[in-house]
This record gives structure tokens, C-alpha cells and sequence, in this order.
């Protein structure tokens, strides 16, 4: 049992951490922002620089090889600096994909792309009636002589304005709900009959809307089985949700920071408010909270490593509960303590709590993943 | 980063499981699950079962009796006893008053002591909070007075738990009443047989007697009895409390409530079906064993702090063991008590003592449910902990 980074991965944070304190204030973040598809790519090229878009490959793939930890010390500094770029989209799912279920020659065609930053991927998984369920899938995908013809619509697509390179899910048989029968292919973002309807999200991010009108790829499109794509989908989903707590715990750990300095700092009745009991064990209690979470956070990520897929799930599940109520109360408390000031677009603090209210309706909420862990009979 | 134990870490807790499961007193273990409060005599036999074992003193160091245990192999240790479910070792003797003697004694003191408190010869309370000084501990007023070679001691305790089979107190006194308030307080040990102790049972909301009044009328104490300097006993108390911090989250107690509770809600039936099977209590011991894991996971973080770093200063994520461990523990007694349901309401005036077998043993329910009230009080309330936080983490 061991709780420490190694020597290598403490150099990886400091890497991260530092790129991001020179690059990534919360002014730079706003600039990024009026950039075009909202995002930079001047920062991405950066990201490609010091290897960070390549750590999860194998080294024979042209990456590090590394592994959930390393995900995680990334993903944590992106959620304290906010960070607009798509990695989670790019490299943790779309690479997500291809590491676990990619073609030796899926792998060759797509992965140099992304580890040099030249390319930008979408997962278009969400429909109209699914919400939540990873198995509720629509959108169809038919094989006509050599090629699939993939029609259907997606929604909330995060990185899908701008991305290059689409991953979707469609139904290859069976009824809308049956867990066999989902397909999971790769599709140009440029294909004849796909299109993206671009907007903003909530949280400054970029997601759209696409349809897919009698979208034709080859029969190499298919990552892995196109009759039984749904456990690959699901492992990926999974690393996601593992990634976004990282992420959470980075964006509450810096509000509970930003806000501590600002009860420092405010003066009422001519004294820092700081002073005064009930902010102070507010405070306390988001500590707590915040602890609680980073735990969690760990639990996933070191699940990772399990052997039994059930527990993997449900320990990712168990995580994303507690993330969903840690992050829902310091994102909530964090605007609290500011007062006036934190309910303004211009203070930094409002944007982790948007940012975290987005987080926890990704990939399921609280509620889901708790009926989750509790269909699978608990975590003791 | 890796969360599994190791090789040796696994066949240790193997070790330990099997040594419970094979010597533990059944009825102990009985008593425990049903939350009934034990016995002296059946609390001692088992810690000289234990102590013959050699981990009657596990954390202390290996001249004095200790088990030399990494910190990993504590916390495995306590998470065993808690989940089988055994008692503790009394921790007056074992985990209070001993450090503080062998750390702070002199070579007298630790002969006379430490091999009776290992063996539960002596049985220690604890002798800190009085009437008007709870979580302001620093204010109290029991006076202990130099005459020649003895200390003249008048005032009053409170609190104090099982003082009624104590044989022995160690007392926070003050000895000088002019200096500011932390600095004249001395560290105090004395018979609970001397002339002038008079302990009075207090009744708690259980019905239980767990703690008690503790009066000083006149007592003589020889100075030997003083440990350490005079007038340093504030700083002895502080090494004290922050002295036992595995465990403190508890969360092999709670991972045994639930256990019980699963058990239990799948006897009792409500709409024809086992409470298990509703979804609504599902979710919600769901939540309680997620709350709970997270626990578990930032203890874990703590023990391996300590095992990298030392002990050192204590650590201030300890306060968010006590806050969430007090909050879990309570959470499970209340959802025992809706298992139970209407059952809960029964009482048995014979109380728990186990003179009573014909009285269904989910009467001691609902008086568990209101003794775990305690845990968010003792040791330092949540609010002090909320205090420590705000104070040594945030720095507000």
C-alpha cells in the first residue's frame, strides 16, 4: 500500500503544473476562449510538446506507456486551471478507444494524430432518449456491401464542433435498448451526410449537436466487435468518469483554495470575515468534503488495476457519487463565502462551480451512479 | 501509487484473523455484535488473552512491550479487532496514560506502571474534564496543593468513563493558580482507592452507566506520583490527545454495523418483503458504505503518512477522521433503528447486563442509537475538530 508518486510521476506533475501556471491564468483563459472553436491551440501544441498527449499509449504505439496515475495528475491540474482544451475528448477517450480496442492499423492511422497534437477527436455517444445509459443507442449502423451506413443523431457531443476525427455508437442489431448489438466506429468529422450544429456549454467548453445522414466508412471503421461493442464502450466510459474526478478534485481543491484567501481578505465589521466562526467551519466542512473526494478520486483510479470488471465498475461508480456531493457542496459553498462577488462572471470562482455542475451530469449524476453501486450490492 | 496490501501485509492480517476467531470469548463476541455493554471481568480476560499474546501494547516501543508493527500492520491489527468484533484495549491505560508514562516518566515510575497497565492489573480512567471545563479544558480548577511530600487534592471530574471499576487515575490538577491558565497545570496519577475519592454513577440516555462524577475531598498524594515537570502537564495532555489517532475513524466498527444491519434487514419484513430488498433503504446504506469507503481510503492516506514521515506532529487530516468516523458510526445506528422499526421501542429495565436472555435482543436498538450520540462530543467535539481545521490546515 503506497499513496506516494514516484520519481517520475512527481516530475510529471511539476511539468503539468508549471506549464499550466505560466499558460494558463484565469485572464489567458478568457483569451483562449474568444479563439477560434474556443480553445488554443498554441496551449495544445505545448501539451504535444512535453509528451502529455502521448502518456497513456504503449510505447510501441509512439507514447509513455503510462498509466491511470498519470491520468490522473493530469487531469487534476487541468481541473485546477480550468483548462478548455480537449484532452479528456481526445486523449482519454478517443485514445481511450483505440488503445483498448483498436486495430493494429486503427492504432497506426490514428494515434501519431493525436500524440502530435495535429488531430482532435469527439465521442458521439449521447442521443435524445438515452441519458445516462450507455446501452440505449438509436442511431444505426448497416452494412451495405463493403461499407456501414451510419444514420442517426447525437447530442452534447463535447469537443464535437471542433473535432476531426468522430467516435460513435450505433446500433448494428437488436432493439434500442438491448446490450448486444452496438458497434462503435470511426467517423471523419468531415464525412458526406454528417452534420455539426457548434455552441458553448454551460462551462465555457464546446460541444454540438450532429446528425448523421447516410454516413458511409469502410468495414476498418468498426472498432472491435460491432456486434458487441458495449463493454469496450463501458471500459472507456468508465476511464472517463475516473479522469473527470481527478479533474473535479483539481477544481474544488483550487475554489477551497481561492476561497480560504478571500475569507483572508474581505474585511466586514472591520475584520477579515474569516474570523468568524461560521464561515470558518463551513470552510472546515468543505476540507472535509474535499478530502473525501481526493479518496475517491484515488479509489478510481487505482481500480483500474482490478481484476474483476464488476468491481472496477462499481468502484468507478462509488467515485463518482462522492465527487457528485463534494463538488456540488464546495462549488455551491465556494459562491456562498464570496458573496455578491462570486455570483459575477468576471471573479474566477463561479467557473469551477460551473464547471462542476457539469462534471457531475456527465456520464451520469449522483443518483445514477449511486442506484448503480446499489444494484451491484454495495461496496463492503 | 498502489492501493493492495502486500505479501507479507496479507499473510499478517491472516495471522491476525485467525487469532481472533480462535480466542476470542464467543460471548464477548456475542455481546459486542448485539451492542451489549460488557463486563470487567469479561473486558480483562480477554486483554490478558491478549496481552499473553504480546499485543496487549502493540504500538508501544519494543523495550516497554511493543509489537515494533509498521503502521500498516496497526491499522490492519485494529481494523481486525473491530470488525470481529473484540473490545479494545482499555485505552486509559494503553493508549493514554503509557506513553505519556514512558514517555515523560522517570525509570521508577515505568517499573511500577507499564507491565500493569499491559496487563490490565491496574485499571486506568482518565481524569481531564470537569463541570465547567469541556472542550476549554485549559480552565479547569481541581487543586492539587504541595505539603511537604504530598499533594493536597480537592475538585471535581466529570465524565469519567468506567471509573466505577478504575483502580487507578492519572489527573490534570492545577498546582500553580497564579500563571496563565495552560501553563499551571500538573499531570497527576493516583489510586482510585485513596481516601477521599468518591465516584457517582451518572445515567446516560441509553440507560447505561458508562460514566461517571468523580469527587476529591482532601486526597494525599506523594509527590512521586507527579509525572514529568510541575506545571507541564498541559503539554503532556496535548501529547496525549494527539497521540491515538489509528483507529480513531473507526471504520471497522462501522463496516461490522453494516454487516449486522444487512443481516438484520434481511429477516424483518416490510410490504411483505425484507427490508433489504427496498430500494429506498438500499440506496441508502449504498451511501453510507461509499461515505465509508472514503473514510477508509483517507485513513489509509493518513497510516501511510505516518509510516513514511513518522508519527511526528500530529496530522491534521486526523480531524476529518474524527468528524466523518463520528458521522458514519451515528448514520449506522440509525439506520438499525429503521430496520427495526416500532420494535425499536421496548425497554428493558433489566438494561443490558445480560441478566434478562428472554428480552429480544433488539431492545439494545434503539439504546445504542442514542449511546452513539457520544462519539461527535467525546474526544474532542466535531466543532473543536472544525476549530483544529480552520486553525492548523487552512491557517484562518
Amino acid at each position: 500500500m503506497d499513496f506516494d508518486l514516484s520519481e517520475e510521476q512527481r516530475l510529471l506533475k511539476e511539468s503539468i503544473d508549471g506549464l499550466l501556471t505560466d499558460s494558463y491564468d484565469f485572464d489567458a483563459r478568457k483569451k483562449y476562449q474568444k479563439e477560434k472553436g474556443g480553445w488554443s491551440k498554441a496551449v495544445w501544441a505545448k501539451l504535444a510538446e512535453q509528451g502529455l498527449l502521448g502518456l497513456p499509449f504503449a510505447e510501441a504505439d509512439g507514447g509513455f506507456g503510462a498509466g491511470a496515475v498519470e491520468t490522473m495528475i493530469v487531469m487534476e491540474a487541468l481541473g485546477k486551471a480550468l483548462v478548455l482544451e480537449p484532452y479528456l475528448a481526445t486523449v482519454v477517450i478517443g485514445g481511450g478507444f483505440l488503445r483498448h480496442g483498436g486495430s493494429a492499423e486503427q492504432k497506426a492511422q490514428h494515434i501519431p494524430g493525436i500524440i502530435d497534437g495535429g488531430k482532435t477527436f469527439a465521442f458521439a455517444q449521447l442521443e435524445k432518449n438515452s441519458r445516462y445509459d450507455l446501452g440505449d443507442v438509436a442511431a444505426t449502423a448497416k452494412k451495405k456491401g463493403a461499407v456501414w451506413v451510419i444514420d442517426g443523431e447525437k447530442f452534447v457531443v463535447l469537443n464535437g464542433e471542433n473535432a476531426d476525427t468522430l467516435i460513435v455508437t450505433a446500433r448494428t442489431k437488436g432493439g434500442q435498448r438491448d446490450r448486444s448489438g452496438i458497434g462503435v466506429f470511426i467517423v471523419p468529422a468531415n464525412a458526406k451526410g454528417v452534420t455539426r450544429k457548434g455552441y458553448p456549454t454551460q462551462d465555457g467548453l464546446h460541444a454540438a449537436d450532429i446528425t448523421f445522414t447516410g454516413v458511409e466508412v469502410g468495414a476498418d471503421a468498426a472498432i472491435g466487435d460491432p456486434e458487441n461493442g458495449l463493454p469496450l464502450i463501458e471500459r472507456v466510459v468508465d476511464e472517463a468518469r475516473t479522469a473527470m474526478c481527478a479533474e473535479a478534485v483539481g477544481a474544488m481543491d483550487e475554489s477551497l483554495k481561492a476561497t480560504v484567501e478571500y475569507l483572508k481578505t474581505r474585511k466586514q465589521f472591520g475584520v477579515p470575515i474569516g474570523s468568524f466562526q461560521t464561515l470558518q467551519h463551513r470552510a472546515a466542512d468543505m476540507f472535509v468534503a474535499l478530502e473525501q473526494a481526493r479518496s475517491m478520486s484515488m479509489f478510481a483510479t487505482m481500480a483500474a488495476d482490478f481484476d474483476s470488471a464488476k468491481e472496477r465498475a462499481t468502484a468507478v461508480a462509488a467515485a463518482k457519487v462522492q465527487i457528485g456531493k463534494s463538488g456540488k457542496f464546495i462549488g455551491q459553498q465556494s459562491i456562498q463565502l464570496h458573496g455578491g462577488i462570486g455570483m459575477t462572471q468576471e471573479a474566477k470562482i463561479g467557473h469551477y462551480f460551473k464547471r462542476l455542475t457539469m462534471i457531475e451530469n456527465t456520464f451520469g449524476d449522483t443518483d445514477y451512479h449511486l442506484r448503480r453501486v446499489t444494484d451491484a450490492g454495495g461496496l463492503v | 501509487m498502489d492501493l493492495a496490501f502486500s505479501k507479507e501485509e496479507i499473510a499478517f492480517r491472516e495471522e491476525v484473523r485467525a487469532f481472533f476467531r480462535d480466542n476470542v470469548p464467543p460471548e464477548t463476541r456475542r455481546k459486542m455484535v448485539e451492542g451489549r455493554h460488557l463486563s470487567k471481568d469479561e473486558m480483562v480476560a480477554w486483554w490478558r488473552i491478549l496481552n499473553k499474546k504480546g499485543w496487549g501494547v502493540s504500538h508501544w516501543p519494543k523495550e516497554y512491550g511493543g509489537t515494533g508493527w509498521t503502521s500498516v500492520q496497526h491499522y490492519i491489527f485494529n481494523e481486525e479487532l473491530q470488525m470481529h468484533p473484540a473490545p479494545a484495549p482499555l485505552a486509559f491505560g494503553v493508549s493514554m496514560v503509557g506513553p505519556v508514562i514512558y514517555t515523560f516518566g522517570n525509570e521508577k515510575q515505568k517499573q511500577q506502571y507499564l507491565p500493569r497497565i499491559a496487563n490490565v492489573d491496574d485499571w486506568w480512567c482518565q481524569g481531564f474534564s470537569e463541570p465547567g471545563s469541556g472542550s476549554d479544558l485549559a480552565s479547569l480548577k481541581t487543586k492539587a496543593e504541595r505539603k511537604g511530600d504530598k499533594y493536597i487534592i480537592n475538585g471535581q471530574k466529570t465524565w469519567t468513563t468506567l471509573a466505577q471499576h478504575a483502580d487507578m487515575i492519572f489527573c490534570l490538577c492545577r498546582t500553580d493558580t497564579t500563571a496563565k491558565k495552560q501553563m499551571g497545570i500538573s499531570f497527576i496519577v493516583f489510586s482510585m482507592k485513596s481516601k477521599g475519592v468518591t465516584v457517582r454513577p451518572i445515567e446516560t440516555i441509553d440507560g447505561g452507566h458508562e460514566v461517571n462524577e468523580v469527587f476529591f475531598d482532601d486526597v494525599e498524594v506523594p509527590v512521586e506520583n507527579l509525572i514529568g515537570e510541575e506545571n507541564k502537564g498541559w503539554d503532556y495532555a496535548k501529547f496525549l490527545l494527539g497521540n491515538e489517532r489509528t483507529g480513531i475513524a473507526r471504520v471497522g466498527v462501522s463496516k461490522e454495523r453494516l454487516r449486522r444491519i444487512k443481516d438484520l434487514a434481511s429477516k424483518v419484513e416490510q410490504n411483505g418483503k425484507p427490508v433489504i430488498e427496498d430500494q429506498g433503504f438500499r440506496e441508502k446504506l449504498a451511501a453510507c458504505e461509499i461515505e465509508l469507503k472514503a473514510l477508509e481510503l483517507t485513513q489509509l492516506r493518513v497510516v501511510a503518512d505516518e509510516g513514511k514521515h513518522g508519527k511526528g506532529k500530529p496530522n491534521p487530516a486526523s480531524s476529518v477522521l474524527k468528524i466523518k468516523g463520528s458521522e458514519i458510526q451515528q448514520t449506522t445506528t440509525e439506520l438499525l433503528m429503521e430496520v427495526i422499526g416500532p420494535f425499536a421501542a421496548p425497554y428493558d429495565v433489566h438494561g443490558d447486563d445480560g441478566s434478562n436472555e428472554t428480552m429480544d435482543w433488539t431492545a439494545q436498538i434503539a439504546p445504542s442509537y442514542f449511546n452513539n450520540r457520544k462519539v461527535s462530543i467525546y474526544g474532542g467535539s466535531n466543532e473543536i475538530q472544525r476549530n483544529i481545521i480552520t486553525k492548523a490546515v487552512l491557517g484562518l
